[in-house]
């Protein structure tokens, strides 16, 4: 991805998650709770399951359609970081060839089971966390992080990174667009100019952030950055709760997928 | 290198993330007793520079190819051990959320290779030392790469052991850490010279700025060899119990490990202790262990029993593969039914 994509693929998710959908008014708390539980359920499953996920993605599908989050951009960002996944899972079917089961005929080695393993959970957990973001925004995961816990130390150099990444991602698209027109290609890119960027680049973040304490002085920072908003778990999100872990629950413990297999198989028999 | 969620088993995964939190809360801790106020605000800033100064990248002399600055070294040099580990922390956090480097269950393997190592185990142990308080460019940079090299080692290392123990990937150990450790070689000296570069470049331009945010860290930033080894020896406790925990359950997670490490396929059974108590509650509670459906009149064929992986054939099977097609085409219908309904709503 160059720059430029990148920076406005952040901007984009972040557009994203300020719609108005029932998925989006949960509670950030039992969006964070949520997925968590999703993406331990899916990681537990052994290493050749690969029937038992099918009905796991439910869960994003849902959230994708309900918090109407297109489909292409998700999935674009899932390819865009499986390589190295799929680098260390591609060696399973060369180094396991051992066949574990004969379907249809077709002798299935362990290695390509355990490697089609691998990308489903990969699909799975990455497209959780990134919907996780899509329909929460990322003040609202730092509150629920707050409300559950975490220092509230780390939880405020959560809010400032987010407040001005924007700001020096400009700052940085400006330099290196100002390199690029001056370098025409390689020569100007080399170690030593970029190490001159990055130091102006720190010199100027170092100089901001002097200007952000006194402006923060101002107006009464004591160290901490309090909510206003007051947010209570509601019906909706208990709901919500119990509907997700019920549903990882069964599908994690009985083996419905195959049970639905035999039944069907069955009626056609 | 980013871990991902899908190479995790749960066990591996919140071992590290309990290793994070620890550390994590450990530091905040520290700070807030010491910190000036100042630096909160800094500490952000510096997170989204350290993002912004990422996607920057530059040529690899003599190879062509691109690089870009890793960043845990620069900020234990600059903010200290304590702040740089938070501040790395909420970089990786936003990189899990945003672009889904990693994942939410890998994030506490990332924060733990990519900023305990750099924070709390080179920079005391390797940077200060070496360059012993001097401002000398030629010292800073022999130390910078020496940190960044050894930083990186112990990162790759770490994905390499956290991958195996999970038991997900076939790749032996020899040849993982022949993948991952001479190429983080590379990186870790490249890494070195950029770090170098750009503290001297900041001490040349403006040496005031890195005085007054020494002056206005936390005095005590060097921390003791003595808390690193206790920490050391915590975690070490920790990862052991639940690993042999998981080793006791899941046979199937480490068995291949162990195979390559005992050369056969499961460690000696135990009689005693807490594994034979386990194993006994997980086949107690085991959901319906004989759980099948009546076979259908002609089952097209019959699956080749392998003894070693009593549970694979069952999901493996021509049924498991129609009923995962199903489940999966029932799903798309769901999400397009709601998706046109949610249409027809609007327009």
């Amino acid at each position: 991805m160059t720059f430029d994509e990148k920076y406005f693929d952040i901007g984009r998710l972040d557009r994203l998650s300020y719609r108005d959908t029932c998925v989006h008014n949960l509670d950030p708390r039992a969006k964070v709770i949520a997925t968590m539980l999703f993406l331990i359920t899916v990681i537990s499953f052994p290493k050749y399951e690969v029937v038992a996920l099918a009905p796991f993605f439910l869960f994003p599908v849902l959230l994708m359609t309900i918090g109407e989050i297109p489909v292409r951009f998700i999935l674009k960002k899932v390819i865009v970081v499986s390589p190295f996944a799929i680098f260390i899972g591609i060696f399973n079917p060369l180094l396991d060839t051992g066949t574990v089961a004969v379907i249809s005929g077709v002798p299935v080695s362990g290695g390509w089971l355990s490697f089609l393993s691998i990308i489903l959970k990969f699909t799975l957990t990455i497209s959780a966390a990134l919907l996780l973001i899509a329909t929460t925004s990322f003040p609202g995961v730092c509150h629920a992080l707050r409300r559950l816990g975490f220092p509230p130390l780390f939880v405020s150099q959560l809010f400032f990174l987010y407040r001005y990444l924007f700001v020096l991602m400009e700052e940085a698209m400006r330099m290196i667009r100002a390199r690029d027109m001056r370098s025409f290609g390689t020569p100007g890119a080399g170690i030593k100019v970029f190490v001159r960027l990055i130091g102006i680049l720190f010199l100027r973040t170092v100089d901001r952030a002097e200007r952000i304490y006194y402006a923060m002085l101002s107006r009464g920072f004591q160290g901490d950055i309090p909510s206003l908003k007051r947010s209570r778990m509601a019906a909706a999100d208990l709901a919500f709760m119990a509907a997700t872990i019920s549903f990882l629950g069964v599908f994690r413990f009985f083996r419905i997928t195959e049970g639905i297999g035999r039944v069907v198989q069955g009626l056609f028999a | 290198m980013h871990m991902a969620d899908a190479l995790l088993s749960p066990a591996v995964g919140t071992t590290l993330w309990a290793g994070t939190v620890a550390v994590g809360g450990y530091a905040s801790k520290k700070l807030k007793a010491q910190i000036d106020d100042r630096m909160i605000p800094l500490m952000g800033v510096l997170g989204a520079f350290i993002f912004a100064a990422q996607m920057i990248n530059f040529t690899i002399p003599g190879t062509g190819s691109s690089g870009h600055l890793g960043g845990g070294m620069i900020l234990a040099i600059l903010l200290g051990p304590h702040a740089a580990f938070l501040v790395m922390a909420s970089v990786l956090t936003v990189q899990a959320l945003f672009f889904a480097d990693g994942g939410l269950l890998a994030l506490g393997c990332n924060i733990w290779n990519l900023g305990f190592y750099p924070c709390f185990l080179v920079y005391p142990l390797i940077y200060k030392p070496l360059t012993g308080g001097s401002k000398n460019p030629g010292r800073i940079l022999v130390a910078s790469i020496a940190s960044a090299v050894v930083a990186l080692q112990f990162g790759a290392f770490s994905v390499v052991m956290e991958t195996l123990l999970s038991g997900k990937s076939e790749l032996p150990l020899g040849a993982f850490v022949l993948l991952m450790q001479p190429i983080h070689l590379a990186i870790g000296i490249i890494e070195g010279f950029v770090t170098a570069g750009i503290i001297n470049y900041v001490r040349g331009a403006r040496p005031e700025i890195l005085d007054s945010i020494a002056a206005s860290r936390p005095l005590g930033a060097g921390i003791s060899l003595k808390k690193v080894m206790m920490t050391f020896a915590v975690l070490a406790a920790i990862t052991g119990g639940a690993l042999s925990w998981f080793a006791s359950t899941h046979p199937d997670g480490l068995e291949w490990s162990v195979e390559k490490i005992y050369g056969r396929g499961e460690l000696p059974e135990q009689k005693h202790g807490i594994a034979p108590v386990l194993k006994d509650l997980q086949e107690k509670t085991a959901f319906l262990p004989d759980y099948n459906f009546k076979p259908a009149g002609n089952e097209p064929k019959k699956k080749e029993a392998v003894p070693v992986w009593p549970g694979i054939e069952a999901g493996t099977s021509l049924a498991g593969i129609t009923g995962a097609a199903i489940v999966l085409g029932i799903i798309v219908l769901i999400g397009m039914g709601i998706r046109s309904f949610r249409g027809r709503g609007k327009g």
